[in-house]
Order: C-alpha cells, then sequence, then structure tokens
C-alpha cells in the first residue's frame, strides 16, 4: 500500500532541548493514524513538522510523495490543495464570519464563481453540523464549534490527506463524542487519510487504525489498538493506565537545590 | 564587562538579522506587487485600497492637528529671527520649504508609524498567536501576498497623500500667524510662498514619503509575522515595531536629504 506520509530521521532541537530525536514515520494511504502522547513529548512539533510548518534540523519529509521543505514555493502550494488542517484553536479568521472561512481557500485557489462558493461552504458546513451559524462571527461561536468550523474550511478542497490538532481538547465528553463520530465518517465516507494529534485516549482508541505513542521525541510504539493496549513497555503501561510518574520532588533534589543555592 | 561585550554582540547578531529579513521581506513583497500580475499571481487591489483608506483615516486627523500647529511654531520662530534683519518677508518661504522639504514627511511619517504601524504589528502578532498565519501557509495562501502586499501597498499611496495634506496644513497653519500676529495679508503670504517653492520641494518630501512607507509597512509587518508566545509579546513586538520604524525612518531621512543635497 501507498504511504501518503514517509518521515525518515526526523530531528529538531530547540537550542539544548532535542524534542524529536531521530523520528521514523509512515502513514499508509486511508488510515487514521493517531499520534498519542503526553505535553511536551514532541508530538504538536512532528505535527508542524509534518505539514510543512517547521523545517526539522535533520531528516526528510515527503507529504503525498512531495518531499515538502525540498520543493521550491509553487511546488509546496500545489500540495497544500491536496491535505487540509483542523487547528486546535480553530485559528480562524476574526475579521470573516465562518462561511467567509470556509470560502477562503476556494476564492484564493479557485475560479469558482462566488455563489458555488457559497454553496459550497454551506455543504462543508453542514456537514459539521455549522449550517445555522454560517453567517456567524468565529467571537461568537464555542470551543467546540470554533474546532468543526475549522475542519469545514480545511475539508473545503476536498484534501486526501487531513490533520487533526488536538481534535477534543477542552471539550465536553457529548461534543467530544460527536468530533470522533465525524471523524471517523470522513475516513469511512470519503477516504481520507487522517493524522490525528491527541492526548485524550479513549478518543483516540476510538478513531485509530494504528496508534502511535510518543514519548521524550521518540516513538515507543505504532501498532493498531489492540496490539498498543495489550503492551507491557512500563512507560506505555503508565500513559495508557494514567499513571504518573514518581517524582522524587522533596529528597535528593531538593536537598542537591538548596547546595547550589548556598553556593 | 564580559556581560556587557555579550549583550551588546547579542544585540548586533539580532540587529544584523533582522536587517536581512527585513530586505528578504521587502524583496518577496516588491516581487509579488510588482511581478505578480505578469505572472498571472491574483492582485489584492480591494484589500490595498481598504488598506490605504484605514491607513488615512487612522492618522488624517493628528496630522493635520501637528503639522498645522508645526506650521504656526516655524513661522513664530522665524519671525523671530527675521524681525530684526527686517525680512519678515522672508518667513513664508522659510516656512513652505522646511515644511515641504522636511517636516512635513517627518512628521507624518512619525505619526503614522505610531497609528498605522503599531495596528499592522499588532494586528498581524494577534494572527501568527492565534494560529491564522499557520491556517494560511497550510491552505498553500502566502502571508506576504495575503497580508504584507496589501498593507505596504496601502501605506505607499496613504503617506505621500498624507504628506501632501500635511505640506498644507502646515503653510496654512504659519499663514495664520503670519496674517494674524504680523500684519502680513492672506494673498500676500500665498504669492510669497508661491514664488519660493519649486516642484523639487514638494518631490523631495514625496521621495522621502515613499521611503518611509516601504520601511513603516515592512517594519511592522516583520514584528508582527515575527511574534512568538502570547499576548504579552504582542505588546512588546508593537513597541518595538514602532520603535524601530521611527529610528529607521530618521536614518532614511538623513541618507535621502543628502543625497538631494549632493545633487544640487
Amino acid at each position: 500500500m501507498d504511504n501518503a506520509i514517509e518521515a525518515v530521521g526526523v530531528r529538531k532541537a530547540f537550542g539544548d532541548n532535542c524534542v524529536l530525536d531521530g523520528v521514523d514515520l509512515e502513514v499508509r494511504t486511508g488510515e487514521t493514524l493517531v499520534i498519542l502522547g503526553a505535553s511536551g513529548s514532541g508530538k504538536s512539533t512532528l505535527l508542524r513538522i509534518l505539514v510543512g510548518l517547521e523545517p526539522p534540523d535533520e531528516g526528510t519529509v515527503q507529504v503525498c510523495g512531495t518531499k515538502i521543505y525540498e520543493v521550491d514555493e509553487l511546488e509546496r502550494a500545489r500540495l497544500y490543495r491536496r491535505i487540509g488542517m483542523a487547528f486546535q484553536a480553530g485559528a480562524l479568521f476574526g475579521s470573516m464570519t465562518i462561511a467567509e472561512n470556509v470560502e477562503l481557500p476556494l476564492a484564493e485557489l479557485t475560479e469558482i464563481p462566488a455563489m458555488n462558493r457559497r454553496i459550497i461552504a454551506r455543504i462543508k458546513l453542514g456537514m459539521v453540523g455549522l449550517e445555522d451559524s454560517m453567517d456567524k462571527m468565529p467571537s461568537e461561536l464555542s470551543g467546540g464549534m470554533k474546532k468543526r468550523a475549522s475542519l469545514a474550511r480545511a475539508l473545503a478542497l476536498d484534501p486526501e490527506l487531513v490533520f487533526f490538532d488536538e481534535p477534543s481538547a477542552g471539550l465536553d465528553p457529548i461534543t467530544a463524542a460527536g468530533l470522533d463520530q465525524l471523524i471517523c465518517q470522513l475516513k469511512n465516507v470519503f477516504d481520507m487519510t487522517l493524522v490525528v494529534v491527541t492526548h485524550e485516549l479513549e478518543s483516540a482508541f476510538t478513531i485509530a487504525d494504528r496508534l502511535a505513542l510518543m514519548h521524550e521525541g521518540r516513538f515507543l510504539i505504532i501498532d493498531t489498538p489492540d496490539v498498543v493496549r495489550g503492551c507491557d513497555d512500563p512507560i506505555v503501561r503508565n500513559f495508557l493506565d494514567r499513571q504518573p510518574p514518581v517524582h522524587d520532588g522533596g529528597g535528593e533534589k531538593f536537598k542537591r537545590f538548596l547546595e547550589e543555592l548556598q553556593t | 564587562m564580559n556581560g556587557i561585550l555579550e549583550t551588546f554582540g547579542l544585540a548586533t547578531r539580532g540587529l544584523v538579522a533582522d536587517t536581512g529579513a527585513i530586505y528578504r521581506l521587502g524583496a518577496s513583497t516588491a516581487s509579488i506587487v510588482f511581478l505578480g500580475p505578469f505572472r498571472g499571481q491574483r492582485v489584492r487591489l480591494r484589500a490595498a485600497v481598504e488598506q490605504t483608506v484605514r491607513a488615512g483615516n487612522n492618522s488624517l486627523f493628528l496630522v493635520a492637528l501637528i503639522c498645522s500647529l508645526v506650521g504656526m511654531v516655524m513661522a513664530l520662530q522665524s519671525a523671530y529671527q527675521l524681525r530684526q534683519l527686517g525680512a519678515v518677508d522672508l518667513v513664508p518661504n522659510l516656512v513652505a520649504i522646511s515644511i515641504t522639504r522636511e517636516l512635513a514627511p517627518l512628521l507624518t511619517a512619525i505619526i503614522v508609524a505610531g497609528r498605522y504601524g503599531s495596528a499592522i504589528a499588532a494586528e498581524l502578532g494577534t494572527m501568527k498567536v492565534s494560529q491564522e498565519i499557520d491556517a494560511l501557509e497550510v491552505m498553500g495562501i502566502s502571508p506576504i501576498s495575503f497580508l504584507v502586499a496589501p498593507r505596504v501597498g496601502g501605506l505607499l499611496v496613504a503617506l505621500p497623500c498624507l504628506t501632501i495634506f500635511a505640506d498644507l496644513v502646515g503653510i496654512l497653519g504659519g499663514q495664520a500667524i503670519t496674517v494674524s500676529a504680523m500684519g502680513m495679508g492672506a494673498s500676500r503670504y500665498v504669492e510669497l510662498t508661491l514664488d519660493a517653492l519649486v516642484l523639487e520641494d514638494i518631490y523631495t518630501g514625496l521621495v522621502k514619503a515613499v521611503a518611509f512607507a516601504t520601511l513603516i509597512g515592512l517594519v511592522g509587518c516583520h514584528q508582527g509575522l515575527n511574534t512568538r508566545g502570547g499576548a504579552e509579546e504582542v505588546g512588546r513586538t508593537t513597541t518595538t515595531a514602532v520603535v524601530r520604524s521611527i529610528v529607521l525612518v530618521m536614518a532614511a531621512d538623513l541618507f535621502v536629504t543628502a543625497i538631494f543635497f549632493i545633487r544640487a
């Protein structure tokens, strides 16, 4: 099967802080890959690298057959017509209505007439259940509605590959479940390849064909939900069983801190 | 001592890096504005007109107020000296030339940097921290074409227009004082002003306005697009945009004045 994404040996550091330490990742066409990990594990940085927003220090990234950091602007713009991204906080343009937000990529990148753009925006907003909020401004929407509007915008150009950044973070359980359902529909009905970055376990196991668990800039495991669920790696188990790591905050570390303070 | 050297070194490195980045932003913007139409790229005329109106509206009242006051002060200060020589007739000459060649373009640029340059930096900075710029990039829409070019283009039209307006209100301010305090006839003032001014005085000011508009627009956009972090950082980049714009405007003023001086 073809791969929608191939990332090889991806390294990224910010100053002395190594965020990604030689990550390899393959996302197969048509699958839903969920990247899981604790806060600070490097998953959001990896997502930014995969969509072309943050060049890696080392390694290659190929998206839909295009080496995203090695092509010129024109080629990259062509690639971006084939992918979409739903942002964590929506990233909707505050000066435009929801419908105008969805119409924007159609207006900028296609020759579709204004009336047809409006119809497409209505269809895409209908898919995410926001057809009645077309003329609202982003500031009038709740967090969950913003995420759905962002997804409608990402779907405007019928992409083959859609990235989701924390789709259910900060949502109530019912809204989160609705969004999970929507993500499953995108895969089943429209045959899209989906890459979802999240730390919501329930959501991850609901939507994933494969799960990839990140820890300290590396993947600990990339496999089906059943295999991941049965994994006996202690770090994987701690994450899945929601066991926080034991911190030696009071003993030796505090003594060392006091000594350093005195010197 | 090492600390001071390190701070100085880091500041210099930052300045050089920023200058390079602003230059690259300027080159990309110029390429989009001037070559884009020939390469089949979208011309954002409507957005540029909106930005022109916004920049003009933002600063029009302040430009009128400050430049008329400066015209009045110029008239009083020059009359104070020239009266002793019995050469009050030279007041309109002095006011007109100082206003058109120097004060109108410079003061207008400083006002626009404070009003519109800061607004650009804050707007783009907020868009950056709320990932709207990232969203544009992932949609395949160039933020330079979509955001920077209309703003810089708008300023390139608005600032020269504001400068001509500032020329007029500055001269009118000087006239008001000369007529009321020194008893010169209003038509005599206009006559002397028209005799004193040559076309070069006007276009010297306009050349400066174009240079200042480019600097204010590019610095505001650069600072905004490079904002990282949250709301506090937006405030910091806005202040930096205004300070850097004003410093660069002053430096450019010296440079352009020197060129016209050497040519004369």
